[in-house]
């Protein structure tokens, strides 16, 4: 075991170590191996675990470099798969009763890239069924448990990628974000989330929430490491027809150019909600990037206030036509009847869980004739309004910050039986899904009862290079805060 | 409970049809109070001038996204229809759509 506490811990360092010789895959992929034999049955990070696979192409990557031949840029780096994104021949559920022992007949582009390069999935991660919570209690598999305090939630939809990194079961792994699935699991586990560009990483294969929203992105523990994920996840894909066909730069040539006379927004009239410990840590970010080189200037964003609504009548309204598709025909689940209406409400009855229903029955309301343009119409214009008032704000400083999460990790069944509740978590990450714009959230020193907190740093259209500037620099100060401590 | 002007449980249940989605009395009932509580919280957006904003669909506008058209390979036929609940004849099976009286 102690060979194995020893392998390196970040992507970057696994790959550089298995691609040079010094490191094995195998090693390493034994490492985490033990700490999900370890740990999992109390965090239930995974719908599925794939250690005979997993070992079986660890060897193939060590084979590879024995033979000379390049095993790519995350050889033999650990990856865990939100099972929302399809893996040909290997179950994929969204965590929903209604797809359980589906096994897709293809590989979402992700998964396809992912491989190329040289990474190694070791399983599917749970998430709230088909992305829609914020804790992971909407699974019908049952909770992810936070690995930092198991009597707390990971954070949703994709709790299960933040609680794989932040227990170490893998060094990085893949989830998606429609209001906030990524970054705000990444603030309540302690690790690094984000959320591109809308169009920056290919969705095909993901299985569709809200397609106008929905957006692929990496868990890592550094900056360093979610910059090389998406050097690699990211690109054109002729595959997803919102793709969008433009060179991107190297993010990780990006990483060490500082915030040096870059200009960071404080926005005046950001929302209310956020808990003071995590308020508190908000102005020691802009105080550390102040001291870093860079200007704070004030920013006004007034319809901020109302992307919770437009984000709940939009998301749910995309989510109810994506979701037609389970109907018992295909694919999943049937519950039998005399005649296929009667197939489909029994099916859908059957396997969906209550809060996806929740989500159906509210968007077909928006959707449905006599209230689509009180309620759809107009959160569409509403949307319009956060995203050319953003637009303007980007235009004073590159980038802003917030808060990821109002709170920091928070008890299971605390939110009790009020989904408007549970919808207040994504105040603050709403609105660059509304936008398209990039989002990412940083780890920077701990809240209540000594739990993390992660800031977000917000960037324009393809302004990802920045935006990782500011991630950089607010992980050095972290760690100089921390070793000062 | 209270029944709002703003949603009723007939509401939910035409909605619910509209869904393809059984529920049961409880649910309707449940979920008329839960969308009313939505719908109230949505009020938010009475406030503002929407006159003369225009709707926003997408958020990276793309026109007229079309692949050459080459044949390309497809998804494998027998794969497809293996995840099938019923499949016969290389097709898949669905109880009657027509000719039952309902």
């Amino acid at each position: 075991m102690s060979d194995l506490a020893a392998t390196p811990v970040t992507a970057a360092a696994i790959a550089a170590g298995v691609r040079d010789g010094s490191v094995k895959a195998v090693d390493v992929m034994e490492a985490h191996l033990a700490r999900i034999a370890q740990r999992e049955d109390e965090i239930h990070a995974f719908n599925l675990v794939l250690a005979d696979e997993a070992r079986a192409a660890a060897a193939a990557i060590d084979a590879a470099v024995a033979a000379g031949r390049d095993p790519g840029p995350l050889a033999g780096v650990p990856v865990a798969l939100k099972d929302n994104m399809c893996t040909r021949g290997v179950p994929t559920t969204c965590s929903s009763k209604i797809l359980a022992g589906w096994k897709p007949p293809y590989d979402a582009t992700v998964v396809t890239k992912l491989a190329a390069a040289g990474a190694i999935a070791v399983g599917k991660t749970n998430l709230d069924e088909f992305a829609m919570g914020s804790s992971t209690e909407n699974s019908a598999f049952g909770p992810t448990r936070n690995p930092l305090d198991i009597s707390r939630v990971p954070g949703g939809s994709s709790g299960g990628s933040a609680a794989a990194v932040a227990a170490g079961f893998s060094a990085v792994s893949i989830g998606s974000d429609t209001g906030g699935s990524i970054r705000q699991p990444a603030a309540l586990c302690g690790v690094v989330g984000v959320k591109p560009t809308y169009g920056y990483v290919s969705r095909y294969g993901l299985i569709a929430f809200a397609s106008s929203l929905d957006q692929i992105g990496p868990f890592t523990t550094t900056v360093h490491d979610a910059a090389l994920m998406l050097d690699v996840i990211g690109g054109h894909d002729p595959m997803d027809s919102t793709s969008i066909p433009a060179a991107q730069p190297s993010l990780v040539a990006s990483l060490d150019r500082g915030v040096e006379g870059l200009r960071v927004g404080r926005i005046t009239d950001l929302p209310d909600g956020a808990d003071p410990d995590v308020l508190e840590r908000l102005e020691a970010a802009f105080d550390a990037l102040r001291e870093a080189g860079a200007t704070i200037v004030d920013v006004q964003v007034p319809a901020f206030a109302n992307a919770l609504t437009a984000y709940y009548l939009i998301a749910p309204a995309e989510a109810s036509s994506n979701l037609a598709r389970f109907d018992g025909v295909r694919f999943g689940l049937r519950v039998d009847a005399p005649d296929t209406n009667a197939m489909y409400s029994a099916t859908r009855a059957a396997g969906f869980g209550p809060e996806v229903k929740r989500r159906i029955m509210l968007g077909t309301y928006a959707l449905s004739a006599g209230y689509y343009d009180a309620y759809y119409g107009r959160a569409l214009k509403v949307r319009r309004l956060i995203h050319d008032e953003f637009a303007r704000a980007y235009q004073r400083a590159e980038v802003l910050l917030t808060p990821t999460s109002p709170t920091v990790a928070f008890p299971f069944g605390s939110k009790g039986d009020n989904p408007l509740a549970m919808y207040l978590c994504d105040l603050y990450t709403i609105p660059s899904n509304l936008a398209g714009h990039p989002g990412m959230s940083v780890p920077f020193g701990t809240g209540a009862d000594g739990l993390p907190v992660g800031i977000q740093v917000l960037a324009g259209t393809l302004d990802e290079p920045t935006m990782f500037r500011v991630g950089a620099a607010l992980e050095r100060a972290a760690a100089h805060e921390g070793s000062a401590r | 409970m209270a029944v709002s002007d703003r949603i009723t449980t007939a509401d939910v249940v035409k909605v619910a049809t509209l869904a393809r989605l059984d529920l049961t009395p409880d649910e309707t009932e449940r979920l008329t109070a839960e969308l009313d509580g939505m719908l109230e919280h949505f009020a938010d957006m009475d406030a503002l001038d929407l006159t003369h904003v225009q709707p926003m669909t997408q958020p990276y506008p793309l026109r007229n996204v079309f692949r050459a058209d080459v044949v390309q390979p497809g998804l494998d036929r027998d794969e497809v229809l293996a995840a099938a609940p019923v499949a016969e004849d290389g097709r898949f099976r669905v109880p009657p759509i027509i000719g039952l009286d309902s």
